[in-house]
């Protein structure tokens, strides 16, 4: 178990700066990372761009010019906003999640979107219908958006089907599909080259750039797909 | 690619530093203005004429209307910057008028620019030729030494592979664009070689590959990555980076975060300086 006082921060160039809390794929790690999203979000200092969570880790992005102007005793930048991520580590108590409702994704699964069921069938030893079957039983959660705009890395996989990426990347992974990468899963909101292995497609939009919410997930999200 | 070139002309211009400029590479396109604009070019150098005399980066020029802005040779640099006054027309997306050719969004037209495509901005008749000084003009070279500060994993290189991280020098692929420059040299080994999770990157962070060669991740990056950091370009040097292209070679010095914050904030204030200045001019007709 992950010590709930550890962390690291290190700098992301100049202009940035890391807070990392371990380097796994569990929910606790996340949570934390989130929470630093959402004290800073509440807590914002004159100078913060963006405060980005990731797995298991928090990215805090600032203008240096700004922060070394309005915080005369650190020697840096870095070390006011190092000063200020360690105290939203420790302000944050009790770990709370806000997101509890389910959203459910309609999934195609059939001969044109399934691309690698065959595979992930092979590699689990199981039949198609069982891998679809333990694939759609899960509740995932989502930690973290990135690689692409909408991308929701989302897990975990049920260990009997998760699979590894695939050796040789396609050139282009159609819109829509849906992927597993180790246990993770995730959406392609549009067509690019990807390795994950693509076990159905949705039609729902993962990415609207001129919407009123550009990505219908966001991290904390809990996610159930659904036949469509 | 060249944020300093960009905001540099946009300030030239009496624009506001982020107003949306045009990225060019070589060939360049031959531009028409319809109407009269003062437009300045900044970043490479690639032997702009416009109705056939020579015009340098670095200063504003009125257009007349009718008038024809030609590029004929690659001199220096890969990336120039086209500015005019007022900005180009452009609507924005997610607070940005930039285009992601990813997401086939954003930009006049969602895509790389093509022949034939019409750009609208204010017209100007302002005559003033405002030129920019020495100390903004960023020190390009098709072999730097960027300045980087350490990495969430630099400390993880062998002895071996620091020595040759800070003493060689590497050379850009083919493999090189917006998103990234793939780099070719001396093989870089990292002690206790561990599966990451993806954690945030930026412009500038320097991963290591499974093959043990470099990536640059550039201003197209992807935000997220699980491959070693290195290193990042601090934000002073991201220019010179990004006028880089295959064939160019690279070194890399090692700075701290202060050093790194100081080489920043004197652009800054040099670029602060020339806005000043600048606001002080009244158009001239």
């Amino acid at each position: 178990m992950p010590s709930p006082d550890k962390y690291r921060i290190f700098p992301l160039g100049d202009s940035a700066l890391t807070v990392e809390f371990g380097n796994d794929v569990m929910p606790e790690l996340n949570r934390r990372a989130l929470d630093l999203v959402h004290y800073f979000q509440h807590n914002p200092f004159e100078g913060l761009i963006e405060a980005v969570p990731a797995y298991a880790s928090t990215t805090v992005f600032y203008d240096p010019v700004i922060v070394k102007r309005l915080s005369g005793g650190f020697e840096s930048a870095f070390d006011a906003v190092c000063h200020l991520a360690e105290r939203g580590v420790s302000d944050v108590g009790k770990t709370t999640e806000r997101n509890t409702h389910v959203i459910q994704i309609p999934i195609t699964i059939d001969d044109e979107s399934a691309l690698d069921l065959d595979f992930l069938s092979r590699f689990s030893g199981l039949t198609n219908e069982e891998v679809v079957s333990i694939f759609l039983g899960r509740i995932y959660r989502v930690y973290m958006l990135g690689f692409l705009p909408g991308f929701a890395y989302m897990g975990e996989v049920d260990e009997r089907i998760a699979a590894p990426r695939k050796k040789t990347p396609r050139l282009k992974v159609p819109k829509g599909s849906v992927g597993v990468a180790g246990k993770q899963t995730g959406i392609y909101p549009l067509e690019s080259p990807g390795g994950w292995q693509i076990i159905g497609r949705t039609e729902m939009q993962m990415f609207d750039a001129f919407g009123e919410i550009p990505c219908p997930l966001k991290p904390g999200n809990k996610v159930k797909f659904v036949r469509a | 690619m060249d944020a300093a070139a960009a905001r540099t002309i946009n300030v030239a211009l009496g624009n506001d530093e982020n107003t949306a400029v045009m990225e060019m590479h070589f060939p360049a396109p031959e531009i028409e203005f319809t109407d009269d604009t003062v437009f300045a070019l900044g970043g490479a150098d690639f032997d702009a004429t416009f109705d056939g005399r020579a015009v340098g980066n670095w200063q504003t020029n009125f257009a007349p209307k009718g008038s024809l802005l030609k590029f004929s040779q690659k001199n220096s640099g890969n990336r120039a910057c086209l500015a005019v006054s007022g900005g180009f027309t452009v609507e924005p997306w997610l607070g940005s008028r930039s285009t992601n050719l990813a997401a086939g969004v954003g930009g006049p037209a969602g895509r790389a620019l093509a022949a034939g495509d019409v750009l609208k901005c204010a017209p100007s008749s302002d005559l003033n030729k405002i030129a920019i000084g020495r100390s903004l003009i960023p020190r390009y070279s098709r072999f730097p030494t960027l300045r980087v500060v350490p990495g969430g994993e630099f400390d993880l290189l062998t002895a071996l592979s620091e020595r040759i991280f800070l003493n060689e020098m590497f050379t850009l692929t083919a493999d090189s664009n917006r998103m990234g420059f793939r780099l070719r040299g001396e093989p870089l080994h990292i002690l206790h070689a561990k599966e990451l999770v993806s954690a945030a990157v930026t412009f500038g962070t320097i991963q290591l590959l499974p093959d043990d060669q470099m990536v640059i991740l550039m201003a197209d990056h992807q935000t997220s990555g699980g491959y070693p950091r290195i290193a990042n370009i601090v934000s002073a040097d991201l220019p010179i980076a990004g006028q880089l292209g295959p064939n160019d070679r690279v070194g890399f010095k090692l700075i701290t975060v202060r050093e790194a914050e100081v080489a920043r904030r004197g652009f800054e204030r040099d670029l602060a300086f020339f806005k000043t200045g600048r606001q002080l001019q009244k158009p001239a007709r």
